[in-house]
């Protein structure tokens, strides 16, 4: 068939005893969407460094076009027609677009102007080439990856996790612009563990597990339970929750909060007002960028409120809007906030070090002085606990892939056994079977009696886990409905119109929240 | 009063100049990702082998030139050590300054209190002879036009070539810019040498044609105070020139003003220069958002990919 463009054959690459890709075929024809689907692990980031020549395999054969080809490193495989766009953007912010793409490309700035343009208006890919860079949003930093990789006019393009970066409102127009560059007799491999997508856009899914392909579908006609348990070698659990006894004392309460926003990029907050009892989950949906980060700012004490409205942030019946994170978690808050690395944790620092750093009072120290061998113990429980993959307690955070720090991180947090969790975007880049684990884990934490708010983008997350939901939207917050609403009034919601929740029939159990 | 005005303008230019070209230099190996804080030994060494060189050669050319080449290969010590062998930039840049005092005092000792022919000023026929004007602008030797050039197009290179984004894209973000085939310690080492070639220049002007005398020391602190101009200077070229403008202006003034018999400590008017130089950069480089879009990202940081 001469519209096969790749096709790689018993690609087998060994790293010591570990063989991350273990006879591996795959077949990508011209004008294809081709899945790659499986866990973090199951060797899909291998398989990609040998297409892009990053990795050379230790056996099988790369057929390019029909030819078997040996690529040495990146600039070999864009010159054969290969190009890739990275989860993590190799953009320089202090460039405008334009020179950011002329960096990769012969042309100067000026001339490739006009061709961002065009390329922009043909694939739906609106970016201005003048614009620098530091002024985009994430969704627009990815337009231009696009377009860099695409005025190299590859015949390939390998994607990273492309949707992960993006709220859910940007991706039905990124897949619109992937389905144009199919159409355009170009191929895509297209590497993501969220099933929806993959059914939604892909011609063709081959599924990796352990490092070997353990199937080849059609994902239009397979369920997404079908590819979870292809891609996990088990069911997908959904989390149980079981009926629990509400407290009528809320653990956390916001009493109309009003926050300028601090700066012309953030979000001002406009009469917030929200309640958590013991026992159960609220969820904050919503587009991201519409005030959650100032929101869990002002919750986690890292935005400090003036003293005098102090008590429109309360834990139990002690107002503390104007403490900061030290003493909010002393009384009992815990918080996972959504960058890991410089917020989550200290990159540079141990895991060992990194649990010291909240959980110091679980009896790690005595007298200010640390107690090692009980940091190194705690550290130890929680990497077995969470299932979290690293060298061990000494591994430097950063040298976690995210899903794996996020485990382990969400694993410290639940282990101060707070009264109050406050939790954003808990499963970000978490692989299935593990975002599966840490939901189980809030509905359990709640089960005991724990008052837990999930910020999440995701907003199957929050209907899977919470009890109630918000939605918000400009900095304002809807008021509270049952979880069990309708996905297409909480959409509506989402875009701004509220009045859609307010046909739903308030929350019997809760309606004074 | 006049008078005083012109001596302070029509010398500001050539007391600038030696702090500009290393300036100057710095700024783009910094751009790169490279602190190098051997500056001062830098143009010590320069200024050393200008003189010995101009001496025997009876040529400022030839001066010049072994100036800029001796800081040159004392910054490729300094490349080797940070770039290949990854070591702390600035445990290297101040152990090399150091040699560099050393190279310099040992270059220079036979030269200890020997003077020589400064370099002919480019008098412009005419222009030169304008009163107030001529002396202040057009009486000057070739490397003060040169500085004055330099600025300007150091400020294109950075804006509208190749070659400046790619230092740029080096300096804010080394691994990207790697994996877009960039080759980053290539153009750090070509960076690092234009630093240091820079520095040497500076040096030489200063020992063969602003003070034309040898002197052990010559340098005094100019060298740290190009480095003071870069960051104050938000590694902007015209604000790097304005500052030593301003430095050299105010170095003179300190010396009418001496002349002047005033009660002032005259450690206050030595300490002048510096204070007010970092006053008015501190002053204009307040925007921090327009400071972090200048301050290279990676300075200082080691790149441990293979280029």
């Amino acid at each position: 068939m001469n519209d096969v463009l790749l096709r790689l054959e018993g690609i087998t690459k060994r790293y010591g005893s570990l063989a991350a890709n273990d006879d591996v075929a795959l077949t990508v024809r011209r004008g294809e969407i081709h899945a790659v689907l499986g866990e973090n692990g199951a060797g899909k980031s291998t398989l990609m460094k040998v297409i892009y020549g990053v990795t050379r395999p230790d056996a099988g054969e790369v057929l390019w076009k029909g030819a078997p080809v040996s690529m040495r490193n990146p600039a070999e495989a864009r010159t054969l027609g290969i190009g890739m766009v990275f989860q993590h953007f190799s953009l320089f912010e202090t460039m405008t677009v334009a020179e950011n793409i002329s960096m990769a490309l012969p042309d100067s700035p000026r001339d490739l102007a006009p061709r961002i343009r065009e390329a922009g208006a043909r694939l739906g890919l609106p970016v201005d080439p003048d614009a620098p860079v530091h002024a985009l949003s994430v969704g627009e930093r990815q337009r231009v990856e696009i377009i860099r990789c695409l005025l190299q006019d590859p015949d390939l393009i390998i994607m990273d996790e492309p949707t992960a970066v993006l709220s859910p409102s940007a991706v039905p127009a990124l897949f619109e612009t992937l389905r144009r560059i199919a159409g355009e007799g170009r191929a895509i491999i297209f590497i993501s563990h969220k099933l929806e997508e993959i059914r939604a856009l892909c011609h063709t899914a081959t599924i990796m597990r352990g490092g070997k392909v353990v199937a080849t579908v059609d994902p239009t006609a397979t369920t997404a339970d079908d590819l979870a348990r292809l891609m996990i070698g088990s069911a997908l659990p959904h989390p149980v929750r079981p009926p629990r006894e509400l407290s009528p004392k809320p653990a956390l309460t916001v009493d109309d909060l009003v926050l300028p926003a601090a700066d012309p990029f953030a979000m001002a907050l406009d009469h917030i007002a929200l309640k958590v009892h013991p026992g159960e989950i609220v969820g904050i949906a919503g587009v991201s960028g519409n005030g959650q980060a100032e929101l869990v700012r002002v919750l986690s004490g890292e935005t400090r409120l003036p003293s005098q409205e102090a008590p429109r942030v309360r834990l139990e019946e002690s107002s503390v809007g104007d403490l900061g994170p030290r003493d909010r978690r002393r009384m009992g808050l815990a918080f996972v906030p959504e960058e890991r690395l410089g917020r989550g944790a200290v990159p540079q620092l141990s895991l060992a070090d990194n649990a010291y750093l909240t959980a110091a009072g679980l009896g790690l120290s005595t007298r200010g002085f640390i107690r090692f061998a009980a940091v190194k113990a705690f550290a130890e429980s929680l990497i077995a606990g969470n299932d979290v993959r690293c060298s061990g307690p000494d591994a430097p955070a950063r040298s976690l892939s995210g899903g794996n720090l996020q485990k382990f991180i969400v694993g410290r947090e639940m282990a101060l056994a707070p009264k109050v969790l406050i939790v954003s975007q808990p499963t970000w880049g978490v692989d299935v079977g593990a975002a599966a684990a840490i939901r189980q884990r809030l509905v359990d934490m709640a089960g005991k009696g724990a008052a837990i708010l999930v910020i999440s983008d995701e907003l199957d997350e929050i209907l899977e886990t919470a009890d109630r939901l918000h939605v918000i939207f400009r900095g304002r917050l809807s008021p509270s409905v049952p979880a069990t609403v309708d996905r297409d009034r909480i959409g509506l919601a989402m875009a701004g119109d509220f009045a859609a929740l307010a046909a739903v029939a308030p929350d019997r159990s809760l309606a004074h929240a | 009063m006049t008078a005083t005005l012109v001596f302070i303008l029509s010398g500001m230019l050539a007391a600038a100049t030696p702090m500009l070209f290393a300036a100057l230099g710095e700024s783009v190996a910094e751009r790169s990702g490279v602190l190098n804080l051997s500056v001062e030994g830098m143009m010590a060494t320069g200024a050393a082998f200008a003189f010995a060189v101009a001496t025997l050669s009876g040529s400022h050319t030839l001066g010049f030139l072994a100036g800029g080449t001796a800081a040159a290969l004392l910054s490729l010590v300094f490349a080797a050590l940070v770039l290949v062998f990854h070591a702390n930039q600035v445990a290297a840049g101040l152990a090399i300054g150091v040699l560099g005092l050393g190279v310099s005092a040992f270059a220079g000792n036979r030269f200890e209190g020997a003077a020589i022919a400064k370099p002919p000023s480019l008098d412009i026929p005419g222009l030169s002879d304008l009163p107030v004007v001529g002396p202040i602008l057009f009486s000057h030797d070739a490397m003060v036009y040169l500085g004055i050039l330099l600025v300007p197009v150091v400020a294109l290179v950075f804006t509208r070539t190749k070659l400046g984004l790619s230092i740029r894209a080096v300096g804010e973000n080394p691994e990207a810019a790697r994996a877009i085939g960039t080759p980053v310690l290539g153009i750090r080492l070509g960076c690092v040498l234009f630093g240091g070639f820079m520095a040497g220049l500076g040096g030489a002007h200063l020992s063969i044609a602003y003070t034309a005398l040898w002197a052990e020391g010559l340098v005094a602190g100019r060298g740290w105070i190009a480095v003071a101009l870069v960051v104050f200077g938000s590694w902007l070229p015209f604000r790097i020139a304005l500052g030593a403008y301003v430095f050299g202006a105010i170095s003179l003034m300190e010396l009418s003003v001496q002349g002047l018999g005033l009660a002032i400590p005259s450690q206050l008017l030595s300490a002048s220069p510096y204070i007010v130089t970092i006053l008015v950069l501190a002053a204009i480089s307040r925007d921090q958002t327009r400071l972090r879009l200048t301050r290279p990202l990676s300075l200082g940081k080691p790149f441990r990919g293979q280029a």
